[in-house]
């Protein structure tokens, strides 16, 4: 298991190390969101690495610090396929691998609409110990995360999880609409969540000189989510919920920095989240993979 | 530990398949040829713009700023596929070409608010309509088609 893991993760900075080298990257128009999902895909070709974040605080248990990294391919332009390695550490405990997840989006609309639906899909192979904190589904609460790491890995979960996402723009608003269905394949109900997104560049228009600290640049929004219960007890009881503002910055240099601190909405949420993230776009990795192995040049 | 082989498995398999997928003429390889020649078929998306729509007028128009800050969005966002200075990529066709030059502002708007999507043109509404519209501008003022020295001649 550890050998596989490290083979994959020596393959992935291998590919992270040559897409640097051999690729241009672009300048990034990321959404400053974390949690939700605007309908704009991956352009084709295209690879997007990021890192991201989350520092959160539990009462009665460790506060912990848990990170993901995405490896986000844009197949075509109606579909980006995405990859995440996750981990965490929880104070006072120890810090593991808890697992990866496969996911799909595809543009279900040819062209733009006032409402934009994308369809999510994504498999989930984690540990009872995965604390990213993704999304929020079912009654997922904070006592969930009081389990020792060593106890939690031993509950192994197998997810399918489904999105429509809706997203709109609006007079340079981004407003978009999450509703998640997710099913662990082991004989458990399915369980529902949504998040809500809104964002704004600071500045409509471009200026005339490159620069770095323009405010077009920078996106401000903010993002709400949580659970919604599951098909056996559907609704608000037991589930918790958080209200996260959001800032983006896209560098011209094609690095794009999300802060993001979140607060917990009830007494079943977590208090406090801190979450930040980096990500680089790289241009043509799709032809740079494909003249590796002898395709057009 | 085989649910986890089988899984890094079909991610391997849906990885080759979208890189394949992702040099298909259907995800905008085609236009390759097009970059080079001035295929009139490639330009065809332009006459899909509503009537209403090829109408609109460029609210910056009159902008003097808009052609510059319309080269810098172009060189960040275009140019990866059309090329430098709009003269036709890997990926995406000459933007000088008569059809292009000739198209209403409207029409230059409207595709690059929605897109290609299958041909593998992304849409562009994240950008915000007045960078849509900045974008319409420094296109327009390409004017007709590149020197020769800096454009080679198409191939017969």
């Amino acid at each position: 298991m550890t050998s596989v893991l490290r083979l994959v993760l020596l393959g992935f900075f291998l590919v992270f190390v040559l897409s640097v080298f051999c690729t241009s990257p672009a300048r990034a128009q990321e959404s400053p969101y974390i949690v939700a999902y605007d309908h704009y895909l991956e352009e084709p070709g295209n690879l997007e690495i990021e890192y991201f974040s989350t520092v959160g605080t539990q009462r009665a248990g460790n506060n912990f610090h848990a990170f993901w990294a995405e490896f986000e391919y844009g197949a075509t332009a109606w579909w980006t396929t995405e990859f995440y390695l996750d981990g965490q550490t929880t104070f006072n405990d120890s810090t593991v691998f808890t697992g990866f997840r496969w996911e799909n989006r595809v543009r279900l609309l040819e062209r733009e609409h006032f409402i934009n639906p994308v369809f999510y899909v994504e498999y989930e192979n984690k540990s009872g110990a995965d604390k990213i904190l993704k999304e929020v589904e079912g009654h997922d609460v904070e006592s969930d995360f009081l389990v020792s790491n060593a106890q939690a890995r031993n509950d192994h979960i197998h997810e399918i999880e489904l999105k429509l996402i809706l997203s709109s723009t609006f007079k340079g608003w981004n407003f978009t609409e999450n509703t998640l269905a997710a099913k662990n394949l082991s004989n458990s109900p399915w369980e529902f969540g949504y998040a809500l997104g809104a964002s704004r560049p600071l500045a409509l228009k471009a200026s005339t000189k490159r620069c770095t600290l323009c405010p077009q640049n920078f996106v401000a929004g903010a993002e709400m989510y949580g659970g919604l219960g599951d098909r056996r007890s559907f609704g608000l009881h037991d589930t918790s919920h958080y209200l996260a503002p959001a800032l983006g910055w896209n560098l011209p240099s094609g690095w794009t920095l999300r802060i993001s601190p979140g607060f917990g909405l009830n007494d079943n949420s977590h208090p406090f989240l801190m979450r930040w993230g980096v990500s680089r776009e790289i241009t043509g990795f799709g032809s740079m993979v494909s003249r590796l192995f002898g395709g057009r040049k | 530990m085989k649910a986890v082989a089988a899984g890094l498995a079909a991610c391997s398999l849906l990885l080759a398949v979208s890189i394949v997928l992702a040099q298909s003429p259907n995800s905008g390889k085609a236009p390759a040829a097009a970059a080079q020649g001035y295929d009139p078929a490639i330009y065809a998306e332009l006459q899909k713009a509503p009537e209403k729509v090829r109408r609109r007028a460029n609210p910056l128009e009159n902008d003097p700023d808009a052609v510059a800050a319309g080269a810098i969005l172009f060189e960040l966002h275009c140019a990866e596929c059309h090329g430098d200075g709009a003269r036709g990529g890997k990926k995406g066709p000459n933007l000088r070409a008569a059809e292009v030059q000739a198209a209403m502002p409207g029409a230059i708007f409207w595709i690059l608010t929605n897109g290609v999507v299958r041909k593998g043109m992304p849409v562009w509404s994240k950008l915000p309509e007045p960078q849509r519209w900045q974008l319409v501008r420094y296109i327009k003022s390409l004017g007709g088609p590149a020197p020769a020295a800096e454009s080679p001649a198409p191939k017969p």
